[in-house]
């Protein structure tokens, strides 16, 4: 057989919008319960620190804190805070929201980026987002710090660090 | 292994478009019906049918398996959805596998559907909830900004530009002008891929394959069946999967090594040593450019970081030494996520029959390798297969 011709019609944007159809905005509200370990880890951020876990059998300190070691399969032997300085492992500047929206030109860029935390085992990255620093000024490898919401406005998320900034 | 063989022995799919007319049902339908003409088989011969389709948000349908039931024949049989996010499309047909490999079934039909563009404005907003719902959500992160990590984290690695990565998306477009699906073939130069829209530095809109609507099929059977069907079946010799861990941002993310496990997997169960010499033709994953040179590096076709200088030396153009997504990948024939790995495996069926037109690599291949990847970049699914 040789496939030469194929089924299916492409509409474009016009045809779409004359075309009969039935569309549903959801609203649907969802409430995550945050378990025993990420529990113990927001716990930790609304009081400033970042908290891993610790694994007796492969030694492994390991973030985001969780209630059992996921390569030992047994649970994990307690809860350490760690540095809340990392190095950047890698980066994007971004120009789109989650939705594929654009940013407007006045808009400050997205900075994700994953950063290993100092203290913890090595290669235990989180994601999270950089600021205080120009987008070209940004290397993989850059020593960078937590800036933290003010106590007071902490309500245990990982939005409670605003962003890393380079440590000058 | 103690495995029966299994061939594929026909295969069926639709257009790839930004948004279709027809519904998720009325693609699998076009596809399958396809499938099974191509096979000389009819519904009633089918005895078991996998279908693979990815997160049912982008169709804001739940149980999309029941949903796409009708149009995949399903309809009092033994049939049953399959699902590892963009893995899916290579998965399914492992799936099939499964079940006549096992002597389950000696018929089993596969299908694979993606329907994104009833999600609006845009599906890649439907991947907000791929993320851990505590821990990452709350940044809003996109896809798009991930795979940007991986990539500047594979290109500092290697130490390689922007125009060692869009090669590839030049490549690709250009060989899907050769393909009756193709919803973005066309010619392009390196400038134009990097002239493009910047979304996620360092990620171009050109560097990304679109998101879109379609569907494909093939129909597997057991050594006895496919004999009786047709004088040149092709054979699923290996079959592997892996996935890495879901703490993505603790692996490091220049090599994707839970591929070279499910790769592994594959090769081993086809005898396969040197997969560099012994693989005529591969179809990785390539929804992004960058993609493909991992995937060629985790499926152990070239040396770690060699993918791009092999690219630009014209070693994995449709006339090279190891073509390289001659159908034109997810990056020239689209993205319909699940329907594109399974376009894979059909690219290999084609290919190794001879029968891929003005598609088809020179030199008779008989042995090929698909993959596709998928979820939080931790998902890898591979199939060889021979003529």
């Amino acid at each position: 057989m040789e496939i030469n011709k194929v089924p299916c019609k492409g509409l474009t944007n016009d045809e779409f919008d004359q075309a009969l159809k039935v569309s549903w905005q959801p609203e649907l509200k969802y409430a995550w319960d945050n378990g025993i370990g990420i529990g113990k880890y927001l716990e930790a951020l609304k009081e400033g620190k970042l908290l891993a876990a610790k694994c007796n059998c492969c030694g492994r300190l390991m973030l985001p804190a969780r209630a059992f070691c996921e390569l030992c399969w047994k649970p994990t032997d307690g809860y350490e805070p760690v540095k809340d300085t990392g190095v950047v492992n890698t980066f994007a500047i971004c120009h789109v929201n989650f939705d594929a929206s654009r940013l407007k030109d006045n808009e400050p860029r997205h900075l994700p980026a994953v950063i290993e935390i100092d203290g913890a085992s090595k290669g235990q990255g989180i994601m999270h987002m950089l600021g205080n620093v120009k987008p070209e000024h940004v290397k993989i490898g850059m020593k960078v710090r937590a800036v933290w919401k003010p106590a007071i406005e902490r309500t245990g998320s990982i939005t409670d660090i605003l962003y890393f900034e380079p440590v000058k | 292994m103690g495995y029966r063989k299994v061939a594929i022995v026909g295969a069926g799919i639709t257009k790839f478009v930004r948004r279709a007319q027809e519904t998720g049902p009325e693609l699998s339908w076009q596809a399958s019906k396809m499938a099974l003409d191509s096979s000389g088989l009819k519904l009633k011969d089918v005895e078991m049918i996998t279908l693979g389709t990815a997160p049912d948000a982008f169709d804001g349908v739940h149980m999309k398996g029941e949903y796409l039931l009708s149009g995949a024949g399903g309809n009092n049989k033994q049939y049953i959805r399959n699902f590892v996010g963009g893995g899916t499309g290579v998965f399914a047909p492992i799936h099939g596998w499964m079940h006549v490999a096992s002597g389950a079934c000696d018929v089993c039909m596969v299908i694979c559907e993606e329907k994104m563009s009833s999600c609006h404005p845009a599906p890649q907003g439907a991947f907000l909830t791929i993320f851990d719902h505590t821990t990452e959500q709350p940044l809003k992160p996109t896809l798009i900004w991930i795979f940007a990590l991986e990539m500047r984290r594979y290109m500092e690695r290697y130490g390689l530009s922007s125009a060692d990565i869009a090669r590839v998306a030049v490549k690709n477009k250009k060989n899907a002008m050769g393909h009756p699906s193709a919803q973005v073939a066309g010619e392009y130069t390196v400038d134009d891929i990097l002239n493009s829209e910047m979304l996620a530095d360092p990620v171009h809109r050109l560097d990304i394959s679109p998101a879109g609507d379609g569907a494909a099929a093939v129909i597997l059977a057991s050594e006895d069946v496919a004999k009786r069907l047709t004088d040149r079946p092709v054979w699923i010799d290996g079959v592997g999967w892996n996935l890495d861990t879901s703490y993505w941002a603790t692996k490091d993310l220049y090599y994707p090594r839970y591929v070279e496990k499910a790769a592994r997997m594959a090769y081993e169960m086809a005898g396969i040593k040197e997969p560099d010499k012994e693989i005529h033709i591969a179809e990785p994953y390539d929804p992004f450019d960058y993609k493909e040179l991992h995937h060629m590096e985790g499926l152990m076709l070239c040396q770690r970081g060699e993918a791009a200088r092999l690219t630009a030396e014209g070693y994995t153009a449709r006339t090279g030494n190891l073509p390289v997504c001659p159908s034109g990948g997810a990056l020239g024939v689209g993205n319909p996520i699940a329907a594109t790995g399974l376009m894979k495996v059909i690219e290999l069926f084609l290919q190794l029959r001879g029968e891929a037109g003005e598609r088809q690599v020179p030199g008779k291949p008989r042995c090929g390798v698909a993959q596709a990847w998928g979820d939080l970049m931790q998902v890898g699914t591979v199939i060889v297969c021979r003529s």
